[in-house]
């Protein structure tokens, strides 16, 4: 090969390489992908019961149960409607009712099935999408889970 | 009084720094050697200056002077003095002004050890060291000020976030922080290259170690980070693919392949350009991690208070730092011609496919960290992506580097014979398929492929590294003499090679054979993992000096015999009301036994049933070990003699090797 070949060799496998590495990236992205929902999107729309997702609300106040074992129940609100969710496991230490917290699981039959539950560190904090999501008509945090989160801190 | 000092000090350090930029890029543009050296000076006063003002807002907190807002939002009567040293960076303001503290101690330091560099050269990166520095002054004066007083004056402050009451979290942030603006002075001393125009072997002798110090401290600052989360978070991860962490690998990533393509500049000529653009994107990468960080339009357990005028600023910065680089770049690097052809195998043809991978590596953890602010931006919905993202992207692309890596010293410069390489790889390459494919039985865990992938990639990185070191001892008569005539260099690259090895497995062996459980145990029950048992006793309330906890006892049997007794807490921090949980953990080098409290069943009773999280994590340790050797040799490199001679060798002036 002269030397011309031999970098045009060379310019061509590196761009194969990177398409390559591109296509596994971006074939990667798309399928860890976790779309956001509130649980006004879950109650309004049907959601496939295949797909993993993040939900975002409110703990209402009263509604944590506990079940056999580590089992709990309880449901999350935003400020039009509310969705039941299952967890089994060690809830975060920041998991309080009223609190906002973001959960990591699928739809099935009408609750949601969480296998992951977050509560951030710092409780004036909350993640901006939920705190976007909560918002009501007139720009607020003042709908009734947000209420009730002042009667709980009280 | 105090305060306002640390803030006229802060001030002063600004204006200094204007100095900073501007008389020793007069004196360069006029060369006019007297203007040139007033840039020293000025790097040694600015440091001094923000020193004085970053002990002020120390004294502050050590006095707990509650008139200043950011002290009374930070500490509390009650924090511990350790607590109330290291709460000064506990949140945004102050971990700004150990940023430019930082900063400035590096820009301090190339003024001091670098005083026989060419006037010119030295003049110009003390001046961007200078120009950096005006921004972060800027940035703190203007957006985020430490010294801000507080009316009226509170009677107690709200305390330290809990979660930075650590011990790990004393050393993590100085260190990591160390790491980042480390990577300014790579990048001052790119820019001074592409404004000479002179790019030689003395220039990347210089660069090297300052990048390889860098490079440690952010090596020491990414593990020990690891370590606290998996203390102190409770969820006995050590990695979360977490966008403040990308914020962190990401330089690190790109800053190993600094390294790498700094010594084929050095020892080959070659690689020139490339050098200098990686220098450059090492440190926008800081800056692009202390934007998503600071400005908090990513989700994630680090984000500080969102504030939006403070991101607009950074990242205002950022395409300002970045604009000015690459029309320089553009301009100049051109200019740089590499010497001869790079023939693929050959030292320098290897590590340039250790870059090309490093490299895509990191793009793909940026692409991974932003998708998400993309998404948001071209209205394609919330998202997010997670831990199998990055898993899934990153091994492929690193597992080829582990190959690369044994050939590190076999293969020589210019051209390598390919028989001698492949008579040196038989040995360790038998040897590592043996060992990979017994360790998975020998420590009584299924044969996964996985494992024995890694293990065989890890021991292969381990033996070769050995083998280099044996070879050169062999090559002396006496072996003591060896030992000491190997150079540091040499030791410093197989120390973090064997560090990547003891790394690897330590990552396999963690990720495939770890067991988790939650459990729910009354006192005296007991709970099996992993062939162990783990009885737990129950709830005694303990106070510490600003928390009380609920102290369990935990005792765990293997066989019959007891192995440990372990004392899990959760804390309730008085201050702030907020709960923490202290895991408590047993290790050896082959396993960790960690147990984390959750909570009482029943929130009233908790002498009653409790959730606890219990792990067995097979080779925990090798996982920080591993980071601790790599910045080990790091440091080892960068006590190398040459470096020193370096020095000394570059008094007389440079000679272009370059057509200007």
């Amino acid at each position: 090969m002269t030397k011309r070949q031999k970098r045009m060799a060379a310019v061509a496998a590196l761009l194969l390489g990177l398409g390559l590495s591109a296509y596994f990236v971006l074939s990667a992205a798309r399928k860890n992908m976790m779309y956001f929902y509130t649980p006004t999107d879950l109650v309004e729309h049907r959601v496939s019961e295949d797909a993993r997702l993040r939900l975002g609300g409110l703990v209402t106040v009263g509604s944590l149960k506990r079940g056999e074992g580590l089992n709990v129940e309880f449901t999350l609100a935003d400020c039009e409607k509310s969705l039941p969710v299952r967890y089994q496991g060690i809830l975060p230490d920041l998991f309080r009712e009223g609190q906002g917290i973001v959960a990591t699981g699928r739809m099935q039959q009408g609750t949601f099935v969480a296998d992951e539950v977050l509560a951030k560190h710092d409780e004036n904090y909350m993640p901006p999408e939920l705190a976007k999501s909560l918002k009501s008509a007139d720009g607020k945090h003042n709908c009734a889970p947000f209420k009730s989160m002042q009667q709980a801190a009280r | 009084m105090i305060p306002e000092l640390g803030h006229f000090a802060l001030i002063a350090a600004l204006l200094v720094a204007v100095l900073q930029l501007l008389l020793p890029a007069w004196g360069v543009y006029r060369r006019d050697r007297r203007l040139m050296a007033t840039a020293a000076s000025a790097a040694q006063t600015q440091f001094l200056l923000i020193l004085t003002s970053y002990l002020c807002l120390t004294w502050a907190f050590v006095s707990r002077d509650w008139s200043l807002a950011y002290v009374a939002a930070n500490s509390h009567s009650d924090l511990p003095l350790a607590y109330r040293i290291s709460a000064v960076w506990g949140a945004h303001e102050g971990s700004m002004l150990l940023w430019v503290l930082m900063l400035s101690a590096w820009g301090a330091a190339v003024s001091v050890f670098n005083r026989r560099l060419p006037p010119d050269l030295a003049a110009t990166t003390l001046a961007v060291l200078g120009a950096v520095g005006i921004g972060f002054l800027l940035f703190i004066l203007l957006t985020s000020n430490p010294f801000t007083v507080n009316f009226p004056v509170p009677d107690n402050g709200r305390d330290l976030n809990p979660l930075l009451q650590d011990p790990g979290l004393v050393i993590h942030p100085p260190m990591l922080y160390m790491g980042y603006v480390g990577f300014s002075v790579a990048f001052a001393f790119a820019l001074a290259a592409l404004i000479s125009g002179r790019l030689d072997a003395a220039w990347a002798r210089w660069t090297r170690p300052w990048t390889t110090t860098a490079w440690l401290f952010l090596t020491g600052g990414i593990t020990l980070g690891s370590w606290w989360a998996y203390h102190e978070l409770g969820w006995g991860g050590w990695w979360f693919w977490d966008p403040v962490e990308n914020a962190s690998f990401m330089p690190w990533l790109v800053g190993t392949a600094l390294i790498h393509s700094l010594a084929v500049t050095e020892k080959r000529g070659q690689l020139k350009a490339w050098t200098v653009l990686l220098a450059i994107l090492a440190f926008a990468l800081s800056l692009l991690g202390t934007f998503l960080v600071r400005s908090g339009v990513l989700v994630s357990v680090h984000a500080f208070a969102t504030d939006p005028a403070r991101g607009i600023f950074i990242l205002s910065f950022l395409a300002a730092v970045l604009g000015i680089a690459f029309v320089l770049y553009a301009w100049r690097a051109p200019r740089f011609v590499s010497e001869g052809e790079l023939a693929l195998f050959s030292r320098e043809g290897l590590l340039l496919l250790n870059n090309v991978f490093l490299v895509t590596a990191a793009a793909a953890v940026l692409l991974g960290t932003l998708y998400p602010l993309l998404a948001e931006a071209f209205n394609l919905g919330k998202v997010s992506v997670g831990p199998p993202y990055f898993n899934m992207v990153f091994l492929p692309l690193t597992a080829p580097l582990a190959v690369l890596i044994g050939f590190a010293s076999s293969v020589g410069w210019k051209r390598a014979r390919v028989a001698e390489v492949f008579r040196r790889a038989r040995l360790p390459l038998l040897a590592a398929l043996i060992g990979g494919a017994l360790l998975p039985l020998l420590l009584g865990h299924r044969l996964l492929i996985p494992a024995v992938a890694g293990g065989v990639l890890a021991l292969w990185m381990l033996l070769t590294s050995v083998q280099e070191l044996w070879r050169r001892v062999r090559a002396r008569r006496e072996a003591w003499a060896g030992l000491t005539q190997i150079p540091r260099a040499v030791w410093g690259m197989s120390l973090a090679h064997a560090g990547l090895g003891v790394w690897v497995l330590g990552v396999t062996f963690v990720s495939l054979y770890s067991i988790e459980q939650d459990v729910r145990l009354g006192p005296g029950q007991t709970a099996e993992l992993a062939g162990y048992a783990f009885r737990f006793d129950g709830i005694v309330p303990r106070p510490g000096p600003n928390y009380d906890a609920d102290h369990a006892q935990v005792q765990i049997e293997h066989e019959g015999r007891p192995v440990a007794s372990l004392q899990p807490e959760k804390r309730l921090y008085r201050a702030t009301r907020q709960v923490m949980t202290e895991a408590a953990v047993d290790h050896t080098p082959l396993r960790d036994l960690y147990v984390a409290l959750g909570e009482p069943i029943d929130k009233n009773n908790a002498g009653g049933d409790w959730a606890l999280r219990l792990y067995y994590k097979p080779m925990m340790r090798l996982v920080w070990w591993g980071g601790v050797l790599m910045a080990l040799g790091g440091l080892i490199a960068v006590s190398d003699r040459r470096y020193r001679l370096a020095r000394v060798a570059s008094t007389q002036p440079l000679s272009s090797q370059v057509p200007a």
